[in-house]
């Protein structure tokens, strides 16, 4: 294995050293909710002690502190996907929240009747449902990329969808059901050719390896704080300066407005103008000390012992027999969706969490996807980098456990 | 792994294995859908009446090994009861699965259904034993469809 010294790692994290039904704790849920390091504890609750108080209000010293603090975190998260500046770095709750935003603040500005909206058959219903609501209230039209049978994208197919009527194209980073990576970067530029702006899904893909925006060329870039070892309610929305200054506010009222009267209101400039009402400060703090914590660690080493236990994982269950691997791309990060013959995942789920093994099983927000496989639903272990050998052997030996229950 | 026997007994893996009355009914008085949206398991249940009797009742669909199992021993004891009866084991076997009976030290109607007292321990399960019973209470109400949801 690479250079990575998981041990050191685990002791971050406190709940890793707890026990789950008499059994140590096997967290192998990641794709859902990573878990949070001490370093992430201790700043949230340094806030809440120390700092808690409204942002961008008051003279006094709690407001100071605690304005200073978010706003250190928006720098943070500038750094961590290198975006052109941290006024394009727009908090949210979350990546639903995020995709939320660009669509129906982008669709009110730049979506008519008779346009069309590209989006793929692997997406997470919140890339999905947001741009179905804005087609039907615009008069648009949804165009699928369609994948093949390992789960990839088929590009070609991408490229016949282009047209002059394509607004947008909304696609993942890497799919929260399957673990395939897309080739983001040659998908933006195919986009950019028509003048058609991206917007990313990139909930999955910062947690496993590091991104640049401004390399991708995304239009937008979404996130969310809580796959990424940060609090739950934190989560970015990264958009190029010149469509958020174009775009009309989603949420309005408090802190996002310049002046306002019963006539007419104008509105804040970047990032306020997306913000309206009081954030999750605690939140926010909470996940620009995750990118502290990602920062001081050597992402890239961690990326690729991920992979080797992505790996690894894969070949230890492929042995099983009756073990279907559902996505198979050539590219993939962290996510291992699988079936074991007609044992239905929710049984599977069961079984390996009263061995102290935390899976997801389920149609993971990706009924599209389940629909192709023709599966109801999958199992699916997603590792992070601080998931080791020998809890893939547990899964391993659970799910043999789990053929001879049905046996 | 005690918790995990009392949740797959043997009896509970046989009937998912073999589940009874897996079919359809021609001619059904009445039938209804069940979803469990979370899940995905979805099923339907045929019923035949004679009167206020259930002379036939028999279930399809696809779902895990606890509603599969469940919806097989609930055609089974609720053939040949009255509406009425039946209304009583649903309302029993409800109140067994969500903490509000007692099986072993309260009088109840249950018989065999009783296995599945330990899904009490699995709140996440709790839908899957109880669907096939809010599909039939549907169907013997007239009702289309339900949903867990």
């Amino acid at each position: 294995m690479s250079n990575w010294d998981v041990e050191k790692v685990r002791k971050d994290f406190p709940v890793l050293s707890m026990e789950v039904n008499g059994k140590p704790l096997v967290y192998l849920d990641n794709g859902a909710s990573s878990q949070v390091p001490q370093s992430v504890i201790d700043r949230t609750s340094k806030y809440l002690a120390e700092e808690h108080s409204n942002i961008h209000r008051g003279v006094h010293y709690l407001s100071q502190h605690a304005t200073t603090a978010y706003e250190a975190a928006r720098e943070k998260v500038k750094r961590f996907i290198n975006a052109p500046d941290a006024n394009c770095c727009i908090f949210v709750r979350g990546t639903t929240e995020g995709i939320n935003l660009v669509a129906h603040s982008y669709g009110k500005g730049f979506i008519n009747e008779g346009d069309e909206i590209i989006v793929s058959q692997m997406e997470h219903h919140s890339n999905i449902v947001p741009w179905q609501m804005v087609a039907e209230d615009r008069g648009a039209t949804i165009r699928v990329i369609p994948m093949n049978e390992r789960g990839e994208l088929i590009i070609d197919e991408y490229e016949n969808l282009l047209n002059e009527r394509t607004k947008m194209v909304a696609v993942t980073h890497v799919s929260n059901s399957l673990g395939t990576v897309n080739p983001l970067k040659e998908m933006i530029a195919t986009a950019h050719k028509f003048g058609v702006p991206v917007c990313v899904d990139g909930a999955q893909s910062v947690p496993h390896f590091p991104v640049d925006v401004q390399d991708l060329d995304a239009d937008f870039f979404v996130f969310s704080g809580h796959k990424m070892f940060g609090p739950t309610g934190s989560g970015v929305m990264y958009g190029k300066r010149e469509w958020l200054d174009k775009m009309p506010p989603y949420q309005t009222g408090g802190s996002q407005i310049r002046i306002v009267s019963f006539e007419k209101t104008t509105y804040a400039p970047l990032p306020a103008k997306f913000e309206a009402g009081t954030p999750a400060i605690a939140a926010g703090i909470g996940l620009g000390a995750a990118i502290d914590y990602i920062n001081a660690i050597d992402f890239e080493a961690a990326a690729a012992y991920e992979h080797e236990l992505l790996e690894y994982a894969t070949e230890r269950l492929a042995d099983i027999p009756g073990v279907r691997i559902i996505g198979t791309a050539a590219e993939k990060a962290s996510v291992l969706s699988f079936t074991i013959d007609d044992i239905h995942p929710h049984d599977i789920g069961t079984i390996l969490d009263q061995q102290g093994i935390a899976v997801r099983a389920g149609h993971h927000c990706a009924q599209p996807v389940m629909q192709f496989f023709d599966v109801p639903a999958t199992a699916r272990a997603s590792f992070a980098f601080y998931n080791t050998r020998e809890e893939v052997d547990k899964l391993a030996d659970a799910v043999q456990k789990v053929i001879e229950v049905f046996a | 792994m005690s918790e995990l026997n009392e949740l797959y007994q043997e009896t509970i893996l046989e009937h998912n294995k073999n589940p009874r009355n897996f079919r359809e009914i021609e001619g059904a008085d009445n039938e209804a859908d069940g979803r469990n949206p979370l899940c995905g398991d979805a099923l339907r249940v045929y019923v035949k009446m004679d009167g206020d009797t259930v002379t036939d009742v028999a279930f399809k669909g696809s779902g895990c090994a606890i509603s599969k199992a469940s919806a097989s021993m609930m055609t089974q004891v609720v053939k040949g009861k009255s509406k009425n009866e039946a209304e009583i084991i649903f309302d029993e076997f409800h109140k067994m699965v969500t903490g509000g009976l007692d099986v072993e030290t309260e009088e109840n109607h249950l018989g065999k259904l009783k296995v599945f007292a330990g899904v009490l321990e699995f709140p996440a399960r709790v839908k899957c034993a109880s669907l096939s019973w809010h599909t039939l209470n549907a169907a013997l109400h007239g009702e289309e469809e339900v949903s867990t949801e």
